[in-house]
């Protein structure tokens, strides 16, 4: 079947205004009839419900965590993007999209974009509103910082802190709504699947992670706003709780999965330290601007950083990508970090490191600048390693970190579910195969505060309210299936943890489904996830019961769900035979080693339709048309 | 290393709960304290027994989910470090060290080391937001703010709602988490409309859901793995003071919370 994204014809800067002339509008006195179910309180959650309470309908919202304050988007920390043009670069909205077309190497929505780019100042004027502590000038000016994959200063930043700040914003909207008794929330609330009437989303099931009880929730719409997958590689710089579990579910109940392949691998983490190791931890890209990624021109150069000359070493983005250097975009600097190591020229325990060393900005500016602006993520980076990155470089290796793949979208962020909506990490649409840096905090916001209320009237406008009801069998049948699960996990009762699964399933996707990939790694993944998933099914050991608060259940329905996604990730991979953006397959790439697109077979999206069991999916393709911005050779040179 | 830990172990909220002693081998100090958990709860499962159950979730120190006691100090030995952010190079070979749950009137326990903070969410919705409504806000720099001005709210705003501060304080008081928010948005131009409201139901529902109020003993400023300080307290009390006749305090307010000490006692 050939999907069709649905975007408005006609110039692109007029689209969305014309498009929201034409959405239906649903009268303020009736929205209150209406309700809506947000699942997930990040910062495409939290924004959603806010506004959407704000506007009269009557949201329920849910959460894993103990507070909507939580939310992995807390963790970001580098800044946010907006085409205000402050510091008076050349930047633009125009820049802005195009900017982020080519950036995820030409496998976006166009439409999506200009508008995400469009709508960027506004969350700014909306956040700093809020309260939002942005860094400012001495004249009280906001200030701006420069971030991958751009040659603008165009990146709104709260200290180390941005998410954070972002997210709270955006909570307190939302605790706003609450008061008002406009949203009700429930943390420590997992959902567990979805519940359709006549084809519509009209509901969901949680579990009470405190009592363990199963719940049927009804509403006339849902949001998904559940964040990314990235922890399918058990190590990422993800949360410990971030899941594919709400997507997946969803994805069986018939929305389709779109480019699950394309996954960001962040060039900028602490490298890992031992088999115990849990997480990884990311230290802004922002460091960029001021740190020289290097490493020993001589193999196995085991001399401690400071006793190598300059001309012993390789300064290799320098070198390969003169025009944006140290800044080149993620996938880039990941892949280019990973060649120089397999070549036997990393640094630090186990050879798996480069350096990012701040010598020359310290020397430059002096240690105390460099300490105002990165003085929070040194402390960081010595608390974890123990070492100084005043005094000797930081080590830095790459580590999955965020996922430009997720449920397919309409422009109006439906899923081809009518009544289910998609926002945030959580949907495909605005990164194509690569994410530029400070770009998915402005899609969360952008998703929740100025889009998704426009766009959800329409369809609540035709569907009406009240239509579903608790006493339909499907809910209860919905919440049967959820107890069957649970019981069966819980009964296998065999030797292995759920942990160890997922350690194991891992190291199948980091090794075959990871930075680079080639036909032969993914038939192997191909192989070994179906096994592993056998062994997981005979062989796991989850304790306790499920009337109360179990982790080792949470996680055990997690890493089964994962065990699955693995799987449809690496045919999705199979099936993209170019590369592009963080997809690399290395059987497509030029001489020196850069990502070869199709245009011809592939500008497309590639969007998964379940078949049951572990059937083999069926592919839809949404053509992709690029009428604004040509598609080119991604140069970064 | 080697290490004896006595970690606090309560079914759920009737339970009484008890220390338990356990065992254990082969910590590397390059683990974080955490992952040393995760080590004993693996063998736990093994064993067929239940983990032991811990809030945590970033493990980067910005979620503010972990949240235990390691040797009568919240969030542990190292200054300005949450649970999940030290390390085992805290710590050596032979070390005794017990391992118990926030403890506050106002934080009900849950499982072992889990709380329910729930309460802190109550206070935030009393009043913690500047009421601006989507697609209404003017260009962000028609508002301009004063570089220092901007770093206090920003200092304030670092505050990630773990709570150590409350389960430090001998009054179980949540002055330093109220007093954040407060003077955040009581230092921003944004701010100033709702500043007595606000001080004004923050700190009633604060005295509401159980917490004792400041008498000075600095526990939590020790403690705050982001390093806040009491003087924002002291905003706190002069917001509190301002407001004090204004229209704005709540009828249903009882006056008097400040210097009143532990509830309990
Ligand atoms: C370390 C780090 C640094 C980053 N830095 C930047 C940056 O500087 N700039 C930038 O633009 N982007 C950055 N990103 C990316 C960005 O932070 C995220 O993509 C974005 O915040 C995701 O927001 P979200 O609302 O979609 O999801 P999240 O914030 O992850 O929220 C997901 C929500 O869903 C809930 N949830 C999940 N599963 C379930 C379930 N089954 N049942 C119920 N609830 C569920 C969770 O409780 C949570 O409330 C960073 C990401 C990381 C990991
Ligand atoms: S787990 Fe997030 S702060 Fe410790």
């Amino acid at each position: 079947m050939i999907l069709d994204g649905r975007a408005p014809i006609g110039p692109i800067e007029t689209q969305w205004e014309r498009h929201c002339r034409d959405l239906k509008l649903i009268n303020p006195a009736n929205r209150r009839k209406y309700k809506i179910i947000v699942v997930g309180t990040g910062l495409a959650g939290a924004s959603a419900a806010a506004t959407l309470g704000e506007l009269g309908y009557n949201v329920e919202t849910f959460c894993y965590q103990d507070s909507p304050r939580r939310a992995h988007s807390v963790a970001a920390q580098g800044g946010i993007n907006a085409a205000k043009n402050y510091t008076g670069d050349g930047d633009s909205v125009y820049r802005l999209f195009h900017d982020t077309v080519k950036g995820g190497d030409f496998r976006s929505r166009e439409a999506n974009v200009y508008r995400l780019a469009a709508l960027s100042n506004n969350i700014i004027d909306q956040c700093v509103a809020q309260g939002v502590p942005f860094a400012r000038d001495y004249a009280g000016y906001l200030e701006n910082r420069s971030f991958g994959g751009a040659q603008v200063s165009r990146t709104f930043f709260a200290k180390g802190q941005t998410g954070q700040q972002l997210l709270l914003g955006a909570y307190s909207a939302m605790l706003r709504q609450i008061r008002a008794g406009n949203v009700r929330h429930h943390s420590r609330a997992e959902m567990l699947d979805i519940v359709l009437l006549e084809g519509e989303a009209k509901g969901i099931i949680t579990r009470d992670m405190v009592t363990g009880e199963i719940r049927t929730h009804a509403a006339d719409a849902v949001c998904l706003c559940t964040g990314g997958y990235a922890n399918v590689y058990y190590l990422s710089t993800n949360a410990m709780g971030c899941n594919v579990t709400a997507a997946y579910r969803a994805y069986k109940k018939g929305a389709y999965f779109a480019n699950p392949c394309y996954t960001q691998i962040h060039p900028t983490c602490i490298p890992v330290s031992g088999d115990y190791q849990s997480k990884l931890t990311l230290m802004s890209e922002s460091l960029r601007n001021d740190g020289r990624v290097w490493v020993p021109i001589k193999k196995g150069d085991n001399r401690p950083a400071g006793e190598i000359p300059v001309v012993e070493r390789d300064y290799y983005l320098e070198r390969k990508y003169p025009a944006f250097g140290n800044l080149a975009p993620r996938d880039i600097s990941s892949r280019s970090a990973k060649e120089v190591c397999d070549e036997g020229r990393g640094v630090g325990p186990g050879g798996r490191g480069v350096y990012l060393d701040f010598a020359d900005s310290v020397r430059r500016l002096g240690e105390n600048s460099v300490r105002q602006k990165y003085g929070n993520l040194f402390e960081m980076y010595e608390r974890i390693t123990g070492e100084n990155a005043y005094a000797q470089p930081m080590r830095i290796y790459p580590a999955p970190h965020y996922t430009m793949g997720g449920l397919w979208v309409d422009y109006n962020l439906q899923s081809n579910i009518p009544g289910l909506f998609v926002l945030g990490e959580a949907n495909f649409s605005d990164h194509g195969a690569n994410r530029l840096g400070a770009s998915a905090l402005m899609q969360g916001l952008a998703d929740g505060y100025f889009i998704i209320p426009h766009t959800i009237a329409n369809y609540l406008a035709v569907s009406g309210p009240g239509k579903a009801d608790l006493d339909n069998p499907e809910f209860a049948k919905a919440r049967e299936d959820v107890n069957t699960f649970i019981a069966k996990i819980l009964a296998i009762q065999g030797r292995r943890t759920a942990n160890d699964f997922h350690a194991a399933l891992g190291k199948i996707m980091w090794e075959h489904v990871g930075m680079s990939r080639s036909e032969k790694s993914l038939k192997t993944a191909l192989r070994l996830i179906p096994e592993l998933r056998e062994q997981f099914w005979e062989d796991l050991k989850v304790p306790g019961g499920n009337a109360d608060l179990n982790q080792e259940l949470e996680k055990a329905g997690r890493v089964a769900d994962f065990l699955d996604f693995a799987e449809l990730m690496t045919r999705d991979a199979l099936s993209r035979d170019e590369s592009c953006g963080g997809h690399f397959r290395e059987e497509h790439q030029t001489v020196e080693g850069e990502a070869v697109r199709d245009d011809e077979t592939s500008s497309h999206v590639s969007a998964w339709e379940f078949r049951g069991g572990h059937e083999i999916p069926e592919m839809h393709k949404e053509p992709l048309v690029f009428e604004n911005i040509k598609p080119a050779v991604r140069s970064y040179k | 290393m080697k290490l004896i830990l006595f970690i606090w172990r309560q079914q759920g909220a009737d339970d009484p709960g008890k220390l338990v002693r356990y065992d254990t081998s082969e910590i590397s100090a390059e683990m974080s304290f955490l992952e040393m958990l995760d080590v004993v709860n693996e063998g736990l499962v093994k064993d067929g027994k239940e983990p032991i159950a811990f809030d945590h979730d970033c493990r980067e120190g910005i979620c503010g989910t972990c949240s235990q006691v390691i040797n009568g100090v919240p969030h542990g030995p190292q200054e300005r470090t949450t649970v999940c952010q030290l390390h085992m190079r805290q710590f050596k070979d032979g070390d005794k060290i017990y391992i118990e749950p926030w403890r506050a009137r106002a934080f009900p326990i849950v499982k072992d080391l889990i709380v329910d903070r729930s309460s802190l969410e109550r206070v935030m919705q009393a009043g913690g937001y500047i009421s601006v409504h989507t697609g209404c806000a003017p260009d962000a720099n028609s508002i301009l703010i004063r570089r220092e001005d901007a770093e206090t709210a920003m200092d304030a705003a670092e505050c990630i709602g773990c709570g150590a501060c409350v389960a430090a304080c001998p009054n179980g008081s949540a002055m330093l988490f109220t007093a954040a928010k407060v003077t955040q948005f009581a230092s921003l131009p944004q701010g100033q409309t709702e500043a007595k409201h606000r001080v004004c139901m923050m700190t009633e529902v604060m005295k509401h859901e159980g917490f004792g109020s400041c008498t000075n003993h600095y526990e939590c400023q020790a403690v705050c793995p982001k390093g806040l300080k009491t003087s924002f307290i002291a905003r706190l009390n002069r917001e509190f003071l301002k407001a004090l006749d204004s229209p704005e305090m709540p009828e249903s307010f009882s006056g008097g919370f400040l210097n009143r000490g532990n509830p309990s006692r």
